[in-house]
């Protein structure tokens, strides 16, 4: 993504709002966008969602495969999670290879569910070593109106909710797939992540495009049920004091028991 | 003969009207039909028939005024972003004369300029230039973007519906034909500014919009009015910049 420049005069607008306790889309600090979650939209992948926060948009896809595991985890399953930033979602997005803010995303959302224990890993080996599930978590960012990772790891627990693997027999040495029976994977936990962005001296819930482009600095925090952490990212060029960082993990709390009202129960 | 009604919406290639009527902007003629080229809403003038385009880009025109930022700085120039597919170019001997000075030190990347178009060559290589009244950098404010198609409507005959929208909250108010606002006066009051011209650009294509627009201003600034009232009279805004 190519950095876009601010008018400087915005910038001043945005911060000058957020000062005052107030921001451009009438939010109060702490408020999200409306979120919107869909499931299962898409028919050829095995597990699928669609996120929207504000403007944001964000499609995700599971596609379970059969591969052999890394040699060091011989006993647990693969995950894989990469992310598009599509020419479609802003003017400053760029086809070709990925790029940092591409690679951010898909590492933060991957570590969110990954360290938020989404997936019981180890149920997905078939022969120990030889053969396991291979789940690839695809984010495509279909419009991009700011906070990027919230959305994306919304989007890939629901998808990953919705994701239904065909069971497997094993006769001999060969693995027998039916397509027939289709079992849901193994979830056991829901993390959740929040971001704040520092602007002006003050915690945003939530940053919009606007926000995101003149922010002194993110936080994301990746939350479970519980309210423990499991993921954390800092973003941008400002320091954050522990004060502030304490601040946003009592706020990250707060919100993400608000999100969690938006996934579907099943 | 006509096939479709003013201010129908059509779609490209939709036939508007057969025989003799000539074909405006938005529009080509095959044979003796009058054909849409875009998706808008068809625009009956005694003969002429024209679409104007829902939505559209920028495409600078000499003569034009529009705002733009300054996105790179380079030897002898700016480049601007001007909210259009063709970026601009500002040269320094338009800022400075024949005086030589550093470029950095007049205006910065991020800057906000008023410019007028000085000229559009065949490749669309757009020159700009900062020569006439109210031309230059803006301090403060807000920008507002829409759809450059809708300018015309967010001025109205003879400015009638940006004078009022100027009149009633006190800013000031300058829009660039590219289709981006400026506003500057108190917060609340950008606010409202904004507010309105993203109906207007919402309603540009019903009727008795001004109406409409005004009654919406006394709704909004209703509760405000007293405070107002009382700060008119400290910070008067004069409308500086008119284009």
């Amino acid at each position: 993504m190519v950095q876009s420049i601010v008018p400087q005069i915005i910038k001043e607008s945005v911060v000058n709002l957020i000062q005052k306790g107030e921001r451009a889309d009438g939010r109060a600090l702490d408020q999200y966008r409306e979120i919107s979650l869909e499931t299962g939209i898409i028919k050829k992948a095995e597990g699928s969602a669609r996120v929207k926060i504000g403007k944001t948009q964000i499609v995700v896809g599971a596609k379970p495969q059969i591969g052999e595991p890394f040699p060091d985890t011989p006993n647990v399953g693969v995950l894989i999670t990469n992310s598009e930033l599509l020419p479609m979602a802003a003017p400053n997005f760029e086809a070709g290879p990925p790029n940092e803010t591409s690679v951010e995303l898909a590492r933060v959302t991957d570590r969110c569910i990954r360290e938020g224990e989404v997936l019981d890993l180890e149920k997905l080996v078939i022969i120990p070593g030889k053969k396991v599930w291979m789940i690839f978590l695809d984010l495509h960012i279909v419009d991009y109106d700011g906070n990027l990772m919230d959305a994306a790891v919304l989007g890939s627990l629901a998808a990953l909710s919705n994701t239904k693997i065909p069971s497997t027999t094993i006769e001999g040495d060969e693995v027998v797939i039916d397509y027939e029976k289709m079992v849901p994977i193994p979830i056991k936990e829901q993390p959740l992540m929040c971001t704040l962005a520092k602007i002006g001296g003050e915690l945003v819930a939530d940053p919009s495009l606007e926000e995101d482009d003149v922010l002194d600095a993110r936080i994301s925090i990746g939350l479970r049920v519980d309210g423990s952490i499991c993921a954390m990212q800092k973003g941008g060029s400002v320091p954050l004091t522990r004060e502030e960082i304490l601040k946003s993990i009592e706020i990250a709390q707060e919100k993400t028991k608000e999100l969690r009202k938006s996934i579907p129960k099943e | 003969m006509l096939l479709i009604e003013d201010k129908q919406i059509v779609v490209p290639g939709e036939i508007l009207a057969e025989g003799d009527f000539h074909s405006g902007r938005g529009t080509f003629k095959d044979a003796d039909k009058v054909c849409s080229s875009l998706v808008g809403l068809v625009a009956v003038r005694d003969k002429k028939i024209s679409v104007i385009p829902l939505q559209s880009k920028y495409i600078p025109k000499r003569g034009d005024v529009v705002i733009g930022k300054i996105s790179d700085i380079r030897f002898s120039m700016w480049n601007l972003d001007i909210n259009s597919p063709y970026s601009g170019i500002l040269p320094a001997a338009e800022v400075f004369g024949k005086e030589k000075r550093e470029l950095n030190r007049a205006f910065d990347v991020g800057d906000v300029l008023f410019l007028r178009v000085v000229d559009v060559d065949e490749v669309k290589k757009v020159k700009l230039g900062l020569k006439g009244r109210g031309l230059g950098k803006f301090r403060g404010g807000i920008l507002i973007h829409i759809t450059p198609t809708k300018v015309p409507r967010l001025i109205g005959k003879k400015g009638s519906m940006i004078n009022m929208i100027k009149d009633q909250t006190k800013c000031e108010v300058v829009v660039g034909q590219n289709g981006v606002v400026w506003v500057k006066g108190k917060p609340e009051m950008e606010r409202i500014v904004q507010k309105v011209i993203k109906t207007i650009e919402e309603e540009a294509h019903t009727s008795g919009l001004t109406d409409r627009i005004k009654n919406m201003l006394f709704e909004l600034l209703g509760e405000k009015t007293e405070k107002t009232e009382k700060t008119n009279k400290e910070e008067d805004f004069e409308e500086e910049l008119i284009q």
